[in-house]
């Protein structure tokens, strides 16, 4: 399957991946209006120390330790090889954030789910959005063994 | 007799994860699962959450409604095994009946421990809190005037109380331990979550248990007395090995099974709460009764039994729980040096161990606290990170080049 990969030589730490995420997620077409005077919640992060930084997000593992772990089921890998939640079924005990290696499975900021990204398959991008828009072509989608 | 290519005997997590580790490997052969509650596998910690009003008996549903179909899954629920005969390879039936099995599985579980109490036998309106014909059973109990006694302050008892603190009129809670939670905080932590709790109407009684009951009346040992009307015990599980030991399988604290989940019995596997784990943490052998402790156990298991090849080598406990938005995640084992941050809201202590992080506890700081679940299950090495940036945040850009270049490919 085709999965974001980050490479940290060309991340610039601009955190745009971010917004862009946001704003994808937000549901409202009008970016101002989706992000001006907002705290924003991405599902996307930007992981730094120092000078290193690279964009984090779901690495849709073969394995997907966070699916095992969900208490409720509400955490599957389709057969398209996404890792989605289903936010009605998660009761917000945040064990898939506890076991997620990456720190990708994010705690909802209404405190009663959990969130990650899901390649943009559940919002109206139609594509990731982050990837679209990352300036520095650091933030790409593809297939592991092309890359 | 009916015979099955597998079987086994349990319906919960372990059960269903060793439904989809053997359909990993074999699609074909025949499965039979043997039940003794009467519904589907549900997510057994949502209980709490039922009576919460956070989710309902639908969403409880572990997996979909048309998973035993689609993965060729006979179900014999609201059944009791009786006796497991491995010399003829058979499962007997309370009535009578057998089924033959190829491999079968122990995914028991656990039930509430009942120590002897005095008098208890007069409280009419008793309850433990493990299943879902429990809790439904203590839900058609509550009503705003009553008053609820819950013996244990551990994980099921604060949860139980979580469930119920809104639709009864005060609840008084009795533990032997001097702080609450004590499998899982140190007496900082604790101190923090029985604040919240207080303050959703919780009397605790610490220190301190019962020495007699009368239907509406507690005597503890202290003296003190507490009135109720609705009385909960969850002082503890113990693991349901008898099946296994009556077969002749060695059990220790539960059954013994090696890495890949087999028990010293031929072609008799076992997983779940019933089961031992190798904490490495701790460097023992012991019950981690945890869900995704089951899962990872009765996977292995599936694929084990279906000719695969998969092991679990890392076990440790870990626990990911709320009370009123208070967050607690805790892992691995308090003994090492303590590195500790506490702030009004918020608790941090991680424990170094030989060089790596053996255990942590977090109050309301989740945010990628994975991070730090995966430094210890994998035994990083402190020294080749920047712990300073670690001990500030679970970050993966405070670890070594080698593990991020990993990290960039490997999923």
């Amino acid at each position: 399957m085709k999965r974001i990969y980050v490479n940290e030589k060309w991340c610039l730490g601009c955190h745009l991946c971010e917004y862009e995420c946001a704003y994808a997620n937000s549901g409202i077409a009008d970016m101002v209006r989706a992000l001006k005077g907002k705290t924003i919640h991405p599902r996307v992060q930007v992981d730094e120390e120092g000078d290193i930084h690279f964009a984090v997000n779901c690495r849709h593992c073969t394995d997907p330790i966070c699916v095992k772990s969900c208490i409720s089921g509400a955490l599957t890998k389709g057969e398209d090889g996404i890792v989605r939640i289903d936010q009605n079924k998660c009761v917000g005990c945040l064990t898939c954030v506890l076991v997620c290696p990456y720190g990708a499975v994010l705690p909802s900021p209404e405190g009663h789910a959990a969130m990650k990204c899901q390649l943009c398959t559940d919002n109206m991008m139609g594509e990731p959005n982050c990837v679209k828009h990352c300036p520095n072509g650091a933030i790409v989608l593809g297939e592991r063994d092309a890359l | 007799m009916k015979k099955y290519q597998y079987v086994i005997i349990g319906g919960s997590i372990a059960a269903v994860a060793a439904i989809e580790g053997i359909r990993s490997v074999d699609g074909a052969g025949s499965i039979l699962v043997i039940g003794e509650e009467n519904h589907i596998a549900y997510g057994r910690p949502l209980i709490s959450y039922y009576l919460l009003g956070e989710t309902d008996l639908p969403r409880m549903d572990y997996r979909p409604a048309d998973f035993y179909e689609k993965n060729k899954v006979e179900c014999m629920l609201g059944v009791r095994a009786a006796a497991v005969h491995p010399e003829e390879k058979t499962v007997e039936l309370v009535g009578g009946e057998k089924v033959g099995y190829e491999k079968l599985l122990a995914a028991t579980g656990s039930r509430p421990f009942e120590p002897p109490m005095s008098g208890i036998e007069r409280v009419k309106e008793r309850f433990s809190f493990m299943t879902m014909d429990d809790m439904l059973a203590l839900e058609r109990a509550l009503s705003p005037e009553k008053r609820v006694l819950i013996v244990g302050a551990g994980l099921i008892g604060l949860k139980c109380f979580e469930g119920i603190a809104a639709r009864v009129k005060h609840t008084a809670i009795v533990d032997l331990a001097p702080r609450i939670l004590p499998s899982i905080l140190d007496e900082t932590g604790a101190k923090m979550v029985q604040r919240v709790l207080e303050a959703h109407n919780a009397a605790f009684y610490l220190a301190d248990s019962v020495a007699h009951f009368d239907e509406h009346k507690a005597t503890l040992k202290s003296g003190r007395e507490v009135e109720f009307d609705i009385l909960v015990t969850a002082v503890g599980v113990r693991p349901n090995v008898e099946l296994i030991k009556e077969a002749g399988g060695e059990v220790s604290r539960g059954i013994a099974v090696d890495e890949g989940g087999r028990t010293t019995l031929p072609d008799i596997f076992a997983a779940g709460d019933c089961a031992e784990s190798f904490d490495i943490t701790s460097g023992t052998k012991k019950i981690l009764a945890l869900l995704p402790n089951a899962y990872f156990q009765g996977h292995a298991a599936g694929v084990n039994m279906a000719g695969g090849e998969e092991t679990l080598t890392n076990a440790a406990p870990f626990n990911s729980i709320g009370f009123f938005g208070t967050h607690v995640m805790t892992a691995g084992c308090y003994e090492g040096e303590a590195h500790i941050d506490k702030t009004q809201n918020t608790y941090k202590v991680l424990f170094v161990k030989d060089g790596v992080l053996n255990g942590f506890i977090l109050v309301n700081l989740p945010e990628r606290a994975g991070i730090y679940t995966m430094l210890l299950r994998k035994r990083i090495p402190l020294e080749e990170t920047d712990f300073k940036a670690l001990e500030a945040a679970p970050k993966w850009s405070a670890l070594p080049k080698e593990m991020r270049r990993d990290f960039a490919r490997e999923v």
